[in-house]
């Protein structure tokens, strides 16, 4: 029933606050490696984030997605959730998205541990009583104990992660969108969640995850999508995909 | 299970064209599914103003009482007019004010200011508006606490003309959402919209008869009657008085009705005509 479809589908930004002639100019034809094209042809300057992105994934399928800064592997993944609607093109989007960004997103950090587990589940489209009956297992996986009843304020960098973790990991989604940037936790804990991650992308009908870890990659995805400058460069098994996007990499890494 | 129905909901319009009529109800059908989301988060907005302080979002009440007395008092004694008339009218007409201001004022930000939520979350961008249509409604709850002690203090016969004050305020609050919806989606594109619709809602409020009797100033004659003839053309004005009569025991006068339910039919239309063309551009402009 999950499914993901994308025809041609294009994501352009506009940049109003850009619109000098000479900037324009400036911007016209130099096209570093990171960033996606700048189109100069509208009135207001547009960032290309994406160009003719077409893919098609069903129930099952675990994809990594690789490229370089800026090459549009988060933009992709607000093309995925919906989020972003395509400019131009057809998206087409059946199943409940999870996306899992930011972690810390929609936490608050004036209200306590408790509260925000139920807030962040309400905004991943959980329903109050679904995750009153979770917050049990995250308290007990997460290891803060009476720490919960505290302002989130409170906490440290890595004990907000451990929260967010739990929360993020104890919802069950048909679609889910992992970017990364879980780190700031310390090694024995990650140990758990990665368990946890396992299960959470076991559980889902569709993951997408874009990551810049080898071996976070071929831990969790079988298929890989690889961006380059807004565009798919290529598509494929993930080892193939990730050993001649490396083998790229090397070779435009020693000539600059 | 209403959120699996409102995630389906979402997922089913998603297949349709991003410019359609049906994504644009879709989206209102798909906020108003995830109530438990924003009505959560609307008290949290209350809360979260007042935390640690003693009386909390009593406040609100109390700093609307003391606006009330103090302009009450003052302007009672310079228009010359009774205390007991003047202060109830003038603490319905601020009450009422508070709602309408916010909903402008706040509306021109909601979606800037909810940047991080529209970028990271796909959520209806009718969440952000309910939520806070429903945060102006519970500060409209917590004033309203003043009128009970006014009318209580100045007893006044009210009759059963005060149950068209639900309806009024139903009508108040159907607006609010529509201007927050329009003003809201052009303020993200255009970011001047924010501080001129600020300095408009000052101006109105001199505008509006809340702090002078309207109805005094027009049986005055000559040129004074004329111009307070001329606040009709104030939307506003309607708006305030559909509402403000039922609660100071005036009577029904139906030209108000007439004015606002006008406005609401076309304020929705011109809602449902910005969602239609821009809704999928929002996250594109925050």
């Amino acid at each position: 029933m999950v499914s993901i479809d994308v025809r041609g589908a294009c994501v352009n930004f506009p940049i109003f606050d850009a619109k000098t002639r000479s900037l324009k100019k400036a911007l016209l034809g130099t096209m570093g490696r990171a960033g996606g094209k700048i189109g100069i042809d509208a009135k207001v300057p547009v960032i290309e984030a994406l160009r003719n992105i077409t893919l098609s994934l069903r129930h099952g399928d675990r994809v990594g997605l690789i490229g370089h800064n800026g090459a549009g592997k988060s933009t992709l993944l607000r093309l995925l959730s919906g989020i972003y609607e395509p400019t131009t093109g057809i998206s087409r989007i059946v199943g409940k998205v999870a996306p899992v960004f930011d972690l810390g997103v929609g936490m608050d950090p004036e209200i306590s541990g408790y509260e925000n587990i139920i807030i962040r589940g309400l905004f991943l489209g959980m329903t109050r009583k679904q995750m009153e009956t979770r917050t049990e297992e995250i308290a007990e996986f997460s290891e803060l104990g009476d720490y919960l009843s505290m302002p989130l304020r409170t906490y440290s960098t890595g004990m907000r992660v451990r929260l967010a973790l739990g929360v993020v990991t104890s919802i069950d989604p048909e679609i889910l969108l992992l970017d990364e940037g879980i780190g700031a936790v310390d090694a024995a804990f990650l140990e758990k969640a990665r368990d946890r991650l396992t299960a959470l992308v076991e559980r889902s009908g569709i993951l997408v995850f874009a990551s810049h870890s080898d071996e976070f990659l071929i831990e969790l995805c079988t298929s890989a999508l690889w961006l380059d400058h807004g565009e798919i460069r290529e598509e494929g098994d993930l080892l193939q995909v990730l050993s001649r996007y490396k083998g790229k990499d090397r070779v435009t890494g020693v000539l600059p | 299970m209403q959120h699996t129905a409102a995630a389906l909901e979402i997922t089913e319009s998603r297949a349709l064209a991003s410019r359609s009529w049906a994504r644009a109800v879709g989206d209102l059908r798909a906020g108003w599914l995830q109530r438990g989301l924003w009505g959560h988060l609307g008290w949290q907005d209350i809360k979260q103003g007042y935390r640690r302080s003693v009386i909390g979002p009593f406040w609100i009440t109390i700093s609307l009482g003391i606006q009330a007395l103090g302009m009450g008092i003052l302007y009672a004694a310079l228009f010359g007019q009774e205390l007991h008339d003047f202060l109830p009218y003038l603490a319905v007409g601020l009450i009422i004010w508070q709602f309408m201001a916010g909903c402008v004022n706040e509306g021109a930000e909601v979606f800037i200011r909810n940047e991080g939520l529209i970028k990271h979350l796909p959520a209806p961008l009718s969440v952000h508006v309910f939520r806070l249509v429903w945060r102006q409604l519970l500060f409209f709850g917590h004033n309203v606490l003043v009128w009970l002690a006014l009318i209580l203090f100045f007893p006044r016969p009210l009759g059963w003309g005060i149950l068209l004050a639900l309806p009024a305020l139903g009508v108040i609050v159907l607006n609010g959402a529509w201007v927050v919806i329009v003003i809201g989606v052009i303020a993200t594109r255009y970011r001047d919209v924010p501080p001129v619709a600020a300095s408009i809602v000052t101006l109105m409020f001199f505008m509006t008869p809340i702090v002078w009797d309207y109805e005094q100033l027009k049986n005055k004659a000559g040129s004074v009657g004329e111009r307070a003839r001329l606040a009709e053309l104030n939307p506003f004005l309607h708006f305030v008085e559909i509402l403000r009569r039922p609660m100071i025991g005036e009577s029904f006068e139906p030209r108000h009705w007439v004015v606002t339910l006008a406005i609401t039919v076309v304020g929705w239309a011109a809602a449902l005509l910005v969602l239609r063309n821009y809704r999928a551009r929002v996250s594109y402009w925050v």
